[in-house]
């Protein structure tokens, strides 16, 4: 089982003519993915051929708009490879035909389009993970997302996070333990985002098919507390966690749009802090993900069920 | 990106936000010039740096007379001020504001910012002005203001003028009150912020509300489509590492230790910079290098990091992933190469093609030392800089 996304999803690439997006399209495709169409406005009617790494071909048809390609396809999903000036256009095009589920890739969209977007999908269906995430996965069904599909095993171990390489990290850790995982989700690292921790944890609950989490987190915000106070009252399944930045200087933007400390607020020790004060294991070091989960496991006697076999 | 409060109060005053008047000088001469021109008994002279708690740093003077605008400016041009928000070493002011002063009656606050939580911009007041913001906050959260903004119909006049009333601003002046916010408002939207901040906002004895100080702060995403603040820039207030390292297109942050770090991502980054602190070390830098580090990336990022005279090692973490192991190693031995590396270099690579990359670092005859996971990097950087 899994959240999101699974061998059945159907998915459009918006920006599919693009460098980027016809890479990551690919690399979907590999992985077993239902590609099923691309949206590029001024190319819709042509359609594009790719050459997989098996030598197999498989060619895609191209749309102008999202609605058509929803229509022709019977997409209920797209990724989202547009550059950031034209990404919260076509995020809103994309909630405006009532697709199920939009993830958007790109890095760098104006806070203020974020604004915008967030107003948009208020009372809309749609649900977005992203802007500035590595996308999601459903491990031996479905990547959408620029992530290494090979690092991933099948399971029941849910991932979260804030950050796509220090996803990878985990799934890496948990992987080389033997442990699979259901789905992994990066929410993104901007401050202005679709969906947040909390929304990703309620599915997760919700997935007969978890029996786990990890959530990774980093400074700026307060989205890490406001789940841990969920987790400790609503959440029925273990979840450890992983705060980065605890030794980023205040004010300054590490990397992400949304990891700044201000105000004195939204630093890992208090974010830690919180974290262990409901109930949740935080890892010492980012190295140690994978054996904090393993450690909780046990504890809680689950170990061999969230194992592999 | 942040700009001077004189540029901000610039930008401020064309969108209708009221503003004293003033006008920047560079030289003494210019200072005193400014100050003849204003025409007013009483200048302010005012240190132009990136940073707040100038007044009390001492960069803030009141001049009574042009002799008096000559011997501050004297005295603030060129003096480095240490405040709480510049750290130890300070800023070296280069530019001066000379302003009208004005007959204060009482100071607020007013500030925009983007509140993550409800993913909309929300107008914060105060009638606790002149006090930070976040010191207010702690001490009586109470006594902060705030009004969400709908951004499909923008700050309405019923929300400000309860602000206004909320923070006790007289009622003959309230009206100004509300203008002056809808003018911060439309800037602020305009001109992609991520925070405005009037702190004081000022009424005065003659019946104005005005701007006294103006802190601006750009959403570097949205500078693409604002060539007017890119211009604003000021480059003696970045770091000159961090200039260079944006032309390589990397994401690079000064810090004070001693061990380089050059990572792909930016999460995984800062978790190297932690790593490395939990086993004894101190990160120099926080270096994302992105999803696609090219060579010419690995090599710039290279320069940059030993460009510090503070590194004694560099640790270099990168979780493949789509890119291919062997070719970042080749990378990382043609740029040790180039720039005859003498420092330690622990590498640690995960992803397709690890051991192909490890062999490429082993064979290249460099002194270049393999880890097997982030821990075990960790420890070995932060043993072979002791």
């Amino acid at each position: 089982m899994s959240i999101l996304v699974d061998k059945n999803t159907k998915v459009i690439t918006q920006g599919i003519t693009g460098s980027t997006g016809l890479f990551h399209t690919k690399g979907a495709l590999e992985y077993g993915t239902r590609m099923v169409g691309g949206v590029t406005p001024g190319k819709g009617g042509t359609s594009i051929g790719l050459t997989l790494k098996d030598g197999q071909t498989a060619s895609l048809p191209i749309f102008n708009t999202v609605i058509d390609a929803k229509k022709a396809t019977g997409a209920t999903a797209s990724v989202i490879y547009v550059p950031p000036a034209y990404a919260a256009d076509s995020i809103m095009e994309a909630a405006d035909a009532e697709l199920d589920l939009v993830i958007c890739i790109t890095e760098g969209i104006p806070v203020l389009d974020m604004v915008k977007v967030k107003r948009y999908l208020e009372g809309r269906s749609t649900v977005l993970i992203g802007p500035n995430c590595p996308g999601i996965i459903t491990p031996g069904e479905c990547k959408i997302g620029i992530m290494p599909g090979y690092i991933h095993m099948p399971g029941y171990v849910g991932v979260v996070s804030r950050s796509g390489t220090l996803t990878y990290e985990a799934v890496h850790q948990l992987t080389t333990r033997g442990i699979g995982q259901s789905s992994a989700v990066g929410i993104g690292g901007d401050p202005v985002k679709g969906s947040e921790f909390i929304d990703i944890l309620k599915r997760f609950n919700d997935d007969p098919g978890t029996k786990a989490v990890i959530m990774i987190g980093e400074i700026g915000g307060t989205a890490e507390e406001e789940a841990a106070v969920w987790i400790r009252d609503h959440m029925t399944k273990p979840v450890v966690g992983f705060i980065g930045g605890k030794t980023a200087p205040p004010g300054k933007r590490m990397g992400h749009a949304g990891a700044i400390i201000s105000g004195g607020k939204g630093t890992a020790s208090e974010k830690i802090a919180v974290l262990e004060a409901c109930g949740i294991k935080v890892a010492p070091t980012p190295a140690e993900m994978g054996a904090t989960l393993i450690s909780v496991l046990e504890e809680r006697g689950i170990l061999n069920a969230c194992m592999t076999h | 990106m942040n700009i001077h409060e004189y540029q901000g109060k610039e930008v401020l005053k064309s969108y209708g936000v009221t503003v004293p008047n003033g006008k920047v000088a560079f030289t003494v001469e210019e200072a005193v010039a400014a100050a003849q021109e204003l025409n007013s008994p009483v200048a302010v002279v005012k240190a132009q740096i990136h940073a707040g708690g100038r007044g009390k740093a001492g960069g803030v003077k009141v001049a009574k007379s042009l002799d008096e605008v000559r011997i501050y400016a004297g005295e603030i041009l060129g003096k480095t001020l240490v405040t709480h928000q510049t750290g130890p070493e300070g800023k070296v002011v280069r530019r001066l504001l000379i302003e009208e002063g004005c007959q204060i009656d009482k100071e607020y606050y007013i500030g925009f910012v983007v509140d993550r939580g409800t993913g909309r911009i929300v107008l914060m007041g105060s009638e606790e002005g002149g006090t930070e913001i976040e010191e207010v906050a702690a001490r009586s959260p109470g006594k902060i203001f705030k009004e969400t903004v709908d951004p499909a119909v923008g700050l309405q006049s019923f929300q400000a003028r309860r602000l206004a009333y909320n923070i006790s601003i007289p009622n003959e002046l309230v009206s100004k009150a509300v203008k002056f916010m809808q003018a911060l408002y439309s800037a602020f939207v305009d001109k992609d912020c991520s925070i405005a901040e009037i702190n004081p906002l000022v009424i005065t004895k003659d019946g104005n509300v005005l701007a006294l100080d103006a802190k601006l702060n750009f959403d570097s995403n949205a500078l693409f489509r604002h060539q007017d603040i890119q211009d604003l820039r000021d480059r003696d207030e970045d770091d000159e590492k961090e200039i260079e390292a944006s032309l390589y297109d990397l994401s690079y942050i000064a810090l004070d230790g001693n061990i380089g770090c050059m990572v792909n991502g930016a999460g995984l980054a800062m978790a190297t910079m932690d790593i490395i602190k939990y086993y004894g070390g101190e990160p120099a830098n926080f270096l994302d290098v992105g999803g696609g580090a090219t060579a010419e990336k690995v090599t710039g990022a290279f320069k940059i990091i030993l460009s510090d005279p503070k590194v004694r090692g560099i640790f270099i973490n990168i979780f493949g992933g789509i890119m291919h192991c062997d070719v970042i190693a080749s990378g990382v031995v043609e740029a040790a190469r180039q720039l005859g590396l003498t420092k330690p270099l622990v590498v640690r690579l995960e992803g397709t093609n690890v051991e192909l990359g490890k062999q490429i670092l082993s064979g290249s005859g460099l002194n270049i030392v393999s880890a097997d996971s982030m821990a075990d990097g960790a420890r070995k950087i932060v043993a072979l800089v002791q």
